[in-house]
């Protein structure tokens, strides 16, 4: 497997190769590195053009582009890859004028900005879409400030350029104070055409999967865990015919990953002077990746999120999805950091550099191994009964997990997370044997959830939807052929960084991190309804759908203006599914009930329950998707009545 | 109906039945699990299971406020057609210069397709047998897919047959790739056929293909050379080296032999009744 690995990383070597020699050879790499402009194509590359004012004139053409030596043609606007970063201001009315020269309908949806439903931009449900060669005028007045992002709402635009930073100043001053401002946004490119993959993955769906278990994994194994060990390791995945490195749809072996529209090799830049607080506003706007951003060497606080301002966390290192922003403040002491961000499924990374002069750059880390998804991935928070034999042999390291986080489980709910985080992350290793104490923690988390637990600390409550229903109740619909697998026993704990990321030594960041600043979370009314979603899906037809129905079979959710609602997302999945709600915002709240932040877009780990509050105030039909673009494409995607 | 021809329809009949019935172990096992006591994985909505249209207030992506009217516009790819060719087998013995060629297409949904599947012998640049399944093929459960249609048999030296066609095909618990299929044809004839392959991968490249393949006929075929029962079982074992996921070349072996009554026919003729090819081949998918 090594071996096989270290094919595929020289063979995307070589491609890159091939681009840093074009781009040497154009001469324009060590000249011009904060504004990029590849040797064969007319498409603006690195940071992207600033739009700001009130009137914005976007344009929608196919151009080329070349990111890894084959020119190909990319959809963008107004020429560049990121799109231009529209600087707006808090409380201006925008016009926003968007012209369409491609041969089909195009589109543009504003990503977390809460306006009037026709100006949503998506097609078939808040307008019809933007003609060839016609002109749509967009006109919204900004509510809000934040960094958020907008990107094509139309077939696969999305994935072959159209995205863009939109970033909202507050009207009355930034309260977050820097002296330097980058946007970091991320994506992935593919030589390929996006449906010519989506059929791939119909035909196979680990077709770009190169980290599968093989023979000599298991070989390994035996050695360490003996040949039962080895055997009951891959037991409940073979029996369910699941696939423990199912980390990703699509892989380093049809993407090339960008950071602001520059290959690893292109290497992009953000300047900054010693002493600065340098603001970071992350944007995750990849069609079908999740990344692990870090920066070695310096501490990333996380000063907003989805655009939303969030009490300061201090972490090394965080993980979004697609749709998803992190603002971050770093201080910078020394001349030259890596900005790293690697895929979940760890078959490659976009990549950047922060330095006080252009022509620095320091190492590059190592990509991190891949690691198996565990139980907890798969069955949540089970007990042993439910677990059967294969985990009877770690039920030793059960009892002692179990002492030190119920020892955290004491303390108030709102508080003992983050300390929870830690304790199970210093507890848990990488050994095999260890992957069971992992599940501790899961299970540790469920006992924390007991109703004995819930009883002491809310006996006295009466109203019955103060608290997330912790009952789960699968769709008749998901019985069928569309859903591969069903949770009946999720995991409720926010604190969990995901696979891959929860012993790495470093400190991650997890929603149970993040807490609104004070009036962010404006509505404290209790819900009056509880809506329950499964996210569901079946690998092997690669199949993705909402309560085992894809959207073409479907019916709208119908909400009322006004009205407080809990809806509850519980993921029957095993892959991390980043829901995004248009219109209105997601409030998450803790399983006691508490609201913690604001998001537009929640990313659901596997085997997962989340519930977020929400006040729908604007009329009109709405998009509620995946933003992993082919789950969306796949069927995992509602509509939204607010009426 | 005399009794006696009765008897003779009977018999393949019941034959076929059982064998049906002693594979619905496997295929039981193979459509659900035994995971978390059998509720992870398929299985019967409970009565009380939730109504996933219970929010609607009786909205449809069409109908109610809001809808922009006319015919839905956005249509998604869970209601896109897709195709695929995949050629599992297209081989070549030199010992015996024989070719066989194993292919299925199919196009239509996640859940209804049109199935094709074309299995055959080459010998002296001549087809000398083949077998065409055209099936709809429906998603019945998470991993399984039940099979409708017809099959029409070609016999370079013989009789043409045409059968009725219902199977299973899909994904077992364990990673076993199972196609099951029950035929019955004219005048009675009733057949079985059963594959299941195995894919173990070596290395993200190297893999390695256990193959196995068993027929049954429910009456003989003289013309044909195949006798009442288990007629032959096939053996392969293929290692190939994925050049790209999408094609691979490899080398293998097959031992087939006949079995029964089909066996006895062949010596008969003087025919060898066991074989042990050695081949080489391309696996390719599209």
């Amino acid at each position: 497997m090594k071996q096989d690995e270290s094919v595929l990383i020289s063979r995307q070597r070589l491609s890159r190769r091939l681009f840093v020699k074009g781009l040497a050879a154009g001469g324009v790499l060590s000249a011009m590195p904060r504004l990029l402009y590849a040797n064969t194509n007319d498409t603006h590359l690195g940071s992207a053009p600033v739009l700001s004012g009130q009137e914005i004139n976007l344009v929608i053409a196919e151009t080329p582009v070349n990111f890894t030596g084959v020119t190909r043609m990319a959809t963008t606007i107004n020429g560049s890859i990121p799109a231009p970063t529209l600087r707006l201001r808090e409380g201006d009315e925008v016009t926003i004028r968007v012209t369409n020269h491609l041969t089909v309908p195009t589109s543009i949806h504003w990503h977390g900005i809460i306006l009037p439903y026709e100006m949503d931009g998506v097609p078939g449900i808040s307008f019809r879409g933007i003609a060839p060669q016609e002109t749509f005028v967009y006109r919204f007045t900004l509510k809000q400030s934040g960094t958020y992002w907008y990107h094509s709402h139309s077939g696969f635009q999305e994935m072959t350029g159209m995205y863009g930073a939109l970033i909202v100043e507050p009207r009355q001053g930034e309260s977050i104070q820097a002296d330097q401002d980058h946007v970091i946004q991320l994506s992935d490119w593919t030589d390929e055409d996006p449906m010519s993959l989506l059929s791939k993955l119909k035909v196979q769906s680990d077709v770009y999967n190169f980290n599968q278990p093989v023979l000599g994994d298991f070989l390994q194994d035996a050695s360490t865990l003996g040949m039962t060990g080895a055997l009951e390791k891959r037991q409940m995945w073979n029996q369910m015919r699941m696939n423990p490195t199912d980390l990703a749809d699509l892989s380093a072996a049809t993407f090339t990953y960008l950071m602001n529209g520059m290959t690893p090799a292109g290497n992009w830049n953000g300047l900054f002077n010693k002493g600065e607080r340098v603001r970071l506003r992350f944007i995750n706007g990849s069609s079908n990746s999740f990344y692990d951003v870090r920066i070695p060497g310096l501490i990333l606080s996380v000063v907003q999120a989805d655009g939303q301002n969030v009490k300061p966390v201090s972490v090394d290192e965080f993980r979004f999805g697609p749709g998803e922003t992190y603002d971050v403040i770093v201080e910078p002491e020394n001349d030259a950091y890596t900005i790293f961000a690697q895929s979940m499924d760890r078959s490659g990374y976009a990549r950047g550099t922060l330095s006080v002069h252009p022509s620095m750059v320091t190492a590059v880390p190592e990509l991190d191994p891949v690691e198996w998804l565990e139980m907890t991935d798969m069955m949540g928070a089970m007990d042993h009964s439910q677990m059967g034999h294969t985990m009877d042999d770690s039920a030793m390291d059960h009892s002692a997990m179990g002492h030190s986080t119920s020892g955290a489980a004491m303390k108030p709910p709102a508080m003992d997370h983050s300390t929870m985080g830690h304790s199970m992350s210093g507890a848990a290793m990488k050994s095999p044997a260890m992957d069971h104490s992992a599940m501790g923690h899961g299970m540790s988390g469920a006992a924390m959830e007991s109703p004995a637990m819930d009883h002491s600390q809310h006996g006295m409550q009466t109203n019955p939807l103060a608290k997330p229903s912790q009952k789960v109740r699968h769709a008749s619909t998901e019985y069928g052929p569309s859903v591969d697998m069903r949770v009946d026993t999720p995991r409720t704990n926010l604190d969990d960084p995901g696979i891959g990321l929860r012993n790495n030594g470093r400190r991650v960041l997890t929603l149970a991190d993040l807490r609104s600043v004070t009036g962010v979370l404006d509505d404290d009314r209790a819900p009056t309804r509880e809506i329950e979603l499964h996210l569901t899906g079946n690998m092997e037809r690669y199949s993705w759908s909402i309560d085992g129905l894809e959207f073409g079979k479907s019916t709208p959710v119908s909400m009322h203006q006004g009205e407080r609602i809990r809806v509850i997302l519980q993921n029957d999945t095993m892959m991390t599914h980043p829901m995004h709600l248009h219109g209105m915002w997601s409030d998450v709240e803790s399983s006691e009930g508490d609201l913690l932040v604001r998001r537009h877009t929640i990313s659901v780990q596997p085997a997962q329950r989340v519930s977020f509050l929400t006040t729908p105030h604007d009329f009109g039909r709405w998009a509620w998707h995946c933003h992993l673009l082919f789950h969306m494409d796949a069927g995992m995607f509602r509509e939204v009545v607010v009426s | 109906m005399k009794p006696v021809s009765f008897v003779r329809i009977l018999k393949p009949l019941i034959v076929t039945a059982a064998l049906t019935m002693s594979s619905y172990p496997l295929l039981a096992y193979a459509a659900g699990t035994d995971v978390n006591d059998g509720k992870a994985q398929g299985g019967e909505a409970p009565a009380d299971a939730r109504d996933p249209h219970a929010y609607s207030d009786g909205y449809t992506l069409e109908k109610g406020p809001y809808a922009l009217g006319g015919p839905r516009q956005l249509k998604l790819a869970d209601e896109y057609m897709f195709w695929a060719v995949v050629g599992d087998r297209i081989e070549y013995d030199a010992d015996s210069e024989t070719g066989v060629f194993d292919l299925q297409g199919w196009y239509g949904s996640t859940f209804n397709r049109l199935y094709i599947k074309l299995e055959g012998d080459i010998a002296n640049g001549r087809l000398e047998e083949s077998q065409t399944d055209v099936l709809w093929s429906h998603a019945y459960t998470p991993y399984f897919d039940t099979q409708l249609g017809i099959r029409l048999d070609q016999y370079d030296e013989g009789t043409d047959r045409q059968w009725l066609a219902l199977g299973l095909q899909g994904l077992a618990p364990y990673w076993f790739e199972l196609d099951a299929t029950a035929y019955i044809g004219e005048s009675g004839r009733t057949a079985v056929s059963l594959e299941a392959e195995y894919e173990l991968l070596l290395s993200q490249q190297w893999v390695l293909q256990p193959r196995a393949e068993l027929s049954f006929y429910g009456q003989d075929d003289i013309e044909n050379g195949l006798g009442e029962g288990f007629a032959d079982a096939a053996l392969g074992l293929r290692l190939r080296y994925e050049i790209t996921r999408q094609f691979a070349p490899y080398v293998g072996v097959e031992w087939t032999s006949m079995l029964g009554e089909t066996a006895d026919i062949a010596r008969a003729a003087d025919e060898s009744v066991r074989d042990t090819h050695y081949v080489v081949g391309v696996r390719f998918w599209f």
